[in-house]
């Protein structure tokens, strides 16, 4: 007796392939989430914050219950050069208030919640299963996927390979290169215990309330950045560097690590904590003209399988793209059974409905802020240029008096080997891209 | 666990690690399966003077060997593609994933 054809199956737990199970689970499909770690969310990592607002589309007053750690209400922009740093910190209570602006969280338990949420409108899920292969028919079209179980082949009208940044189902279906160092980052992560307490004094925050810190400047030349967030009772700190910049360098990222928790702007805020886990994950950043194929014959892409991380300097969000990539994919997919049309051509309607959703959007508008974030005069010139900016701003060495604007400027600016030309140049394109 | 040492100032050229790197790698559950997922085509590497896996991978399985060659180790993986990624030579690093419900497990990812 031939095995029954599901509507769809979706590879991978995180969010991505949570919502698109959630969607599709809602409109009656039949849909088998397959993951391959032992629970949704155990091989994912993430460097900060959850914006998630498109929660809105998945359970009415989500805040309620999700597993948030603490609600962000302090977003800092730090810019160091050596052991100097000068930072911009923005707070506001709005942000601690429903429906919140971004939370962080703890992904094993974000990702379980999720995935809940998903079997609980009917989708299967199967755990400590990879997707080893993707089956086709006779005429070429994707129809299912093998899995590492013994008669683990797994049919279905449609595949959504929500199967995470090395997408091995894309790499086989021919939509993604096999290997991509220059559009890729290594996040590298440390987990550290801190008393609660602690946390509320060194962050000036109530114990719901958290900060995000992004660092620039700190990554010894290597295009990439740092980050510090806070948890209930642990502290996050990293560093996200440019793969083909940590070859071409020779360092190890843990002394990168090192150097950002060892910052005498950082260092006080973590005294006394201890390292309780150590993760490295990779985030596709080439940004939307490096991301691949959304449709083929018989299957979708959503999440970081489809590079829909949004890593645009001061805008760094990856799980709410992956939510609403995955939530879009399940309602195209339902809509193709309906039309009884599969085809690429039949999926079609995935990318125009994130064409005009903020997934795609968002991504297309800031399509060339990965070059100019991670260009050499923004991370090896700009942090010495601003930094001996604001110290010869605030230095008072009297009986000297302060120095004078535009010639002190122009000085400082050459100090740092940055010409005014190349100043006006960046500025322009930044106004342009982010304007 | 005991308290964490003082920490030395960067850049002073000798710094201490906090803990040592053992100690770090001890702080992440792997659910080690028998089968490597990593493969590496040792003739390949010989012939390779970057060895730009030696540094990157954060988890450091990849050590150059006397002869040359590359000696690796799967099982403190984190499964995050560094290694294949950023080798130069294709197909010297042959990298899928561990088999269903092994490999890392992150707690707190």
């Amino acid at each position: 007796m031939p095995e029954p054809v599901l509507d769809a199956v979706v590879v991978g737990a995180g969010p991505a392939g949570a919502a698109a199970a959630l969607a599709l689970a809602r409109a009656g499909r039949s849909v088998v989430m397959v993951e391959r770690g032992p629970f949704p969310g155990s091989k994912n990592v993430y460097g900060g914050v959850i914006y998630a607002r498109i929660l809105d589309e998945v359970v009415p007053s989500w805040w309620e219950e999700v597993p948030a750690e603490r609600w962000v209400v302090r977003r800092s922009t730090m810019v160091v050069d050596g052991d100097r740093s000068l930072a911009i910190d923005y707070r506001t209570p709005t942000w601690g208030e429903a429906p919140y602006n971004g939370m962080t969280a703890i992904r094993a338990e974000f990702d379980r919640w999720l995935a809940s949420k998903a079997t609980d409108a009917g989708a299967r899920l199967v755990t400590s299963t990879v997707a080893t292969g993707l089956l086709r028919d006779e005429r070429g079209a994707i129809c299912g996927v093998r899995t590492d179980r013994p008669d683990g082949d797994l049919r279905a009208r449609v595949v959504v390979a929500c199967d995470g940044v090395n997408s091995f189902l894309a790499k086989e279906a021919g939509i993604h290169p096999k290997a991509d160092a220059a559009h890729h980052t290594l996040g590298v992560k440390e987990v550290r215990s801190l008393d609660p307490d602690r946390i509320d004094e060194r962050f000036g925050v109530p114990r719901d309330h958290g900060v995000d810190i992004e660092i620039l400047g700190c990554t010894r030349g290597i295009p990439g950045g740092g980050f510090l967030y806070t948890n209930r009772d642990t502290v996050s700190i990293g560093v996200v560097v440019s793969l083909t910049g940590l070859a071409a360098a020779g360092v190890r990222p843990e002394e990168l690590v090192a150097d950002v928790r060892e910052h005498p702007s950082v260092a006080p805020l973590l005294a006394g904590s201890e390292l309780v886990e150590y993760a490295a994950h990779l985030i596709p950043e080439g940004g939307y003209d490096t991301m691949p194929e959304l449709v083929t014959d018989g299957m979708v892409v959503a999440g970081d399988a489809a590079a829909m991380t949004l890593a645009a300097g001061i805008w760094l969000e990856g799980v709410n793209f992956a939510i609403g990539s995955g939530l879009a994919a399940g309602r195209a997919v339902d809509a193709a059974l309906r039309a009884d049309d599969t085809s690429a051509a039949g999926l079609a309607r995935y990318r125009r409905e994130l064409e005009s959703s903020f997934v795609l959007a968002d991504h297309k508008r800031f399509r060339k802020a990965p070059s100019l974030v991670l260009s050499d005069r923004v991370q090896q010139r700009y942090p010495g240029l601003v930094c001996d900016l604001v110290e010869g701003l605030f230095t008072v060495n009297n009986p000297e008096p302060k120095p004078g604007g535009a010639s002190f400027a122009l000085s400082v600016a050459r100090r740092n080997g940055v010409r005014l030309r190349e100043l006006a140049a960046d500025a322009w394109r930044a106004a342009r891209i982010f304007g | 666990m005991s308290a964490a040492p003082a920490s030395e100032q960067p850049g002073d050229g000798h710094r201490r690690p906090e803990v040592s790197f053992e100690t770090r790698m001890a702080t992440v559950e792997f659910r080690v399966g028998s089968r490597p997922h990593i493969t590496v085509d040792g003739d390949t590497c010989r012939g390779c003077t970057t060895k730009a896996c030696v540094h990157a991978c954060p988890a450091n399985l990849f050590a150059p060997t006397a002869d040359g060659g590359i000696l690796f180790n799967y099982e403190q993986c984190f499964e995050c593609g560094t290694c294949y990624m950023i080798c130069n030579h294709e197909g010297a690093i042959t990298w899928t994933y561990p088999d269903g419900g092994h490999g890392v497990v992150f707690r707190r990812g």
